[in-house]
């Protein structure tokens, strides 16, 4: 009987599997980006469709709808593992837990943070968006919602074992997510005057950096104390 | 426990107090478990048997107390401990999107074994057929079995199973049995909770730990 898997191997195996079930699952992916979706699409209906006012509060909008729609959809990341008993076996497991964490937490940035970062173009010509912060708007979603899935993590798992953690775990990462709105937003506000954005980039890169390199270890951490 | 054996105890609880919503469930509990024994965790409900268990497989932590593998403490060697354990929860660890195949594929290489043959493994456990069903379409004692498949297939000594019995039928539950008594001959040890009986383990072989329920 052979042991001797690896850690990539163990991680794509998680990986694949989160993968499968979502696909099997299909709300799952679609509720939070119909969500984001609607949203914005709210928005001109709501405030008018005067161009310059809309152009105005575009990213903001954007990013907030994103930052709400992840947060939605944060807490079946480690619900139905908990209810079934699969996150026991994976706290068992001989590999090591944050390389488990690490492929959950990408499966569920691949379901619910891609497809944001690919519609948002569209909902950015709805609302008016200059065409020269396109880019600084995709990609400080490329690089802020991977931020948001990690850091939310780290609160799903701390509140995976009450009933109904929900309101709890809003208290507790909306603080930790507002660092990334005003950095996000700012830089595509400065994309929008022509400015140079790269400065605001950076910093969400250092915190993707950041929180890939110690997220995992927290969010192990957290599963262990509320398994307890 | 019982048994005299010279060799060094697989797992040993060392004065394990727990206690639950500000009662008692055991206090100051100790005892031995070596290569060779099949430990039944006895009690009415509510006595803290599946607390002992976790407590056991390191899942929860004792009010006070501790456990040792191999004469070390399982904080100290985690990783060495949970390659030696195979811990079944009343909970199965079985996905119902998932077929029957692929759960136990998963949970296998999640273990970290790679070198299996699903199909026979199912087969053991009477599933031939059914590789391909979802285990959310499979019966309560076929979802089961689906989980136990697992223990055709490891090479860890300790197991915790908790009511590995339940909704299997009679035939199932001696199939288990003697594969328990395969495992023990061979230097493993089980430690379980049923409130079944079983035919083919019994008193000299089975060892029991009682735990009564505290009213305090």
């Amino acid at each position: 009987m052979n042991r001797g898997i690896s850690y990539t191997s163990a991680f794509m195996t998680l990986l694949k599997r989160d993968l499968q079930i979502a696909v099997r699952h299909r709300g799952d992916i679609f509720n939070p980006l119909l969500f984001f979706i609607i949203v914005v699409t709210l928005f001109p209906l709501g405030i008018g469709p005067e161009p310059n006012i809309l152009t105005r509060v575009a990213p903001g909008i954007i990013w907030v709808a994103a930052l709400l729609a992840s947060m939605l959809s944060l807490e079946r990341l480690f619900k139905a593992d908990f209810s079934d008993g699969s996150l026991e076996q994976m706290l068992l497991s001989p590999q090591p837990l944050p390389i488990l964490v690490l492929a959950k937490v990408l499966a569920h940035w691949i379901l619910t943070g891609v497809p944001l970062i690919l519609v948002s173009p569209l909902l950015a010509v709805l609302l008016h968006l200059e065409s020269s912060s396109y880019v600084a708007l995709m990609a400080t979603l490329a690089l802020g919602t991977p931020v948001l899935s990690l850091l939310g993590a780290i609160g799903v798992a701390l509140t995976v074992g009450l009933r109904k953690g929900g309101v709890l775990l809003t208290l507790l990462i909306l603080p930790l997510y507002i660092p990334v709105l005003i950095f996000a937003t700012s830089a595509i506000d400065a994309a929008g005057m022509n400015l140079p954005y790269d400065g605001q980039l950076a910093i969400i890169g250092a915190m993707l950096v950041g929180s890939l390199i110690m997220a995992p270890f927290a969010i192990g951490a957290s599963l262990r104390v509320s398994t307890n | 426990m019982t048994q005299t054996t010279s060799t060094q105890p697989l797992v040993s609880a060392n004065n394990l107090t727990c206690i639950r919503e500000e009662r008692v469930l055991f206090d100051e509990l100790s005892f031995d478990i070596h290569p060779g024994d099949i430990v039944q965790i006895e009690g009415p409900n509510g006595a803290g048997k599946t607390s002992l268990l976790r407590i056991l497989a390191g899942l929860s932590r004792p009010y006070s107390g501790d456990t040792s593998y191999l004469g070390k403490s399982v904080h100290r060697c985690r990783d060495e401990f949970n390659e030696d354990l195979l811990y079944l929860g009343h909970l199965a660890g079985v996905k119902s999107e998932l077929t029957a195949e692929e759960n136990l594929n998963f949970n296998l290489r999640i273990s970290g074994y790679d070198d299996h043959n699903t199909t026979d493994i199912l087969a053991k456990v009477n599933l031939s057929g059914f590789e391909e069903a979802l285990a959310g379409h499979l019966s309560a004692g076929q979802h089961r079995r689906t989980a136990l498949a697992r223990l055709w297939h490891t090479n860890c000594k300790i197991w915790i199973l908790d009511e590995p019995f339940t909704a299997i039928d009679k035939k199932g539950v001696e199939e288990l049995e003697r594969l328990f008594i395969e495992h023990a001959n061979n230097g493993g040890c089980v430690i379980m909770t049923t409130h079944q009986d079983m035919s083919l383990i019994t008193e000299p072989r089975l060892t029991k730990i009682k735990l009564e329920y505290q009213f305090v």
